[in-house]
């Protein structure tokens, strides 16, 4: 199995992060800086190992730490807890569903950062703004929107990566034994 | 196994002292360095090819415009060494020391604060270009904040309003003294801060101006910070709190100054 969707999928993360630096005019527009980290997660969680799973989170995590006034660390346990639920339970989630990937999208994208904003009060310095404020609902509906491409685009590299399966039938006619009189 | 794993690592990084945890941020924030390289040789490209289409009429009266500004600059500029000797002078008169001139250096802002907990920019400018830690950071409107953490070639920068960016500021007209702290907005802001005055003061109105009252350390004074729009009492009128609105934009930092000692 090639390694180029993996590889790509943490060359998006990286993206993802970096863009959350940037574009002060969207973050202005929407609100505030919203990650797709949690999307890009779940995606992780229901197609890869865990072990390459953990991988992601703490790649992930410290790398959004590393540009961020965050206490270094930080991030990982809420990103990682998300990841780590979907991928035990993924026997029973229906994965190539739209609408599971939306919710598992949402649920991740209000998780993440209220997990983590959590960990931050426990802190000596507090976190700016509420508990529950408006960030945590552009989150939950930017990875609600975000899961499902996730999904599409990351699959759609899969298939064009792997070995594709020989569609024609071992079946051939010339072959056929026939029985009775000719 | 993988939680264990995770688990410890997290326990380990978040008790990390301030030095190790600075390396570990600092080798990841290296991962960045081609992009953020990337990311401004492409803004100077694009920069460059809108000049490029610029025709030569438009080209002819910006220089003009810029030659009557400079003209009006340096008037004011004449006028200011004026009274900066003649308040040395003064200064000298009395035994006062004197002012010292602030130092600056232009600088570009090349990353905002990736999450909403915190308010704060990335600068180009790091510990190799003179950069160190509680350096007051500017725009021509007013404050901007001060840097919270250098690495060789960037500095974090905490803004006004972040938790970690208190400022003891002076209202203008009526030289009552308060405090900007941690205001539990959101982090992208509308442009206001409230600072509390340290003591009840019916007199402060809206449309005072705010400025560094210089104590404290960090920030020099007199360097505006915005303007009070509207003020209440609180704790039973012991206290005076304002609203400001910033001069400076906060969500709009393209090139900030940082003052040099």
């Amino acid at each position: 199995m090639t390694r180029i969707p993996l590889l790509l999928l943490f060359l998006v993360a990286w993206l993802a992060v970096f863009a959350q630096t940037q574009f002060p005019t969207v973050t202005d527009w929407i609100g505030s800086p919203v990650s797709i980290l949690p999307a890009l997660t779940i995606y992780a969680a229901l197609s890869h190992s865990i072990g390459i799973v953990t991988g992601f989170c703490i790649v992930s995590a410290l790398s959004l730490d590393s540009l961020s006034a965050n206490r270094l660390g930080v991030s990982l346990l809420p990103l990682f807890l998300c990841a780590f639920v979907t991928h035990a339970r993924q026997h029973l989630i229906l994965r190539d569903q739209a609408y599971a990937r939306f919710w598992l999208g949402l649920g991740s994208g209000v998780a993440v950062p209220l997990l983590t904003r959590l960990l931050l009060t426990l802190g000596a310095r507090q976190p700016l703004g509420d508990v529950v404020g408006v960030e945590l609902i552009l989150s939950g509906v930017v990875n609600a929107v975000a899961c499902p491409l996730c999904f599409a685009a990351f699959d759609r590299l899969r298939e064009l990566f792997e070995y594709k399966p020989i569609l024609e039938s071992s079946y051939r006619a010339d072959r056929q034994i026939k029985r009775g009189r000719h | 196994m993988a939680a264990c794993t995770v688990v410890v690592l997290a326990l380990v990084l978040l008790n990390l002292p301030v030095g190790a945890a600075s390396r570990v941020k600092l080798a990841f924030s290296g991962l960045f360095l081609p992009i953020f390289g990337l990311a401004g040789a492409s803004q100077s490209f694009v920069d460059r090819a809108s000049y490029s289409l610029l025709t030569r009429d438009t080209l002819i009266a910006e220089v003009e415009r810029l030659k009557k500004e400079n003209d009006a600059l340096l008037l004011t500029a004449a006028q200011a060494r004026d009274l900066l000797s003649e308040n040395n002078r003064l200064r000298s008169a009395v035994g006062w020391t004197n002012r010292v001139p602030w130092k600056a250096r232009l600088t570009r802002v090349i990353a905002r604060e990736p999450t909403a907990f915190w308010r704060g920019a990335t600068l180009d400018f790091g510990a190799n270009d003179g950069a160190r830690l509680q350096m007051p950071v500017i725009t021509r409107d007013g404050l901007a904040g001060r840097i919270r953490a250098v690495t060789a070639s960037q500095a974090q920068v905490a803004l006004l309003g972040d938790p970690e960016c208190g400022v003891s500021v002076i209202v203008q007209e009526t030289r009552d003294l308060g405090i900007l702290q941690d205001v539990r907005s959101s982090a992208a802001g509308d442009g206001m801060v409230t600072i509390r005055l340290l003591q009840s003061s019916p007199t402060v109105l809206a449309g005072h101006h705010v400025l560094t009252s210089g104590l404290g350390g960090v920030f020099p004074r007199g360097i505006t910070v915005g303007e009070i729009v509207d003020t209440r009492q609180i704790d039973g009128g012991l206290y005076t709190e304002a609203r400001v609105r910033l001069a400076a934009n906060l969500n709009r930092l393209e090139e900030v100054f940082v003052l040099l000692p």
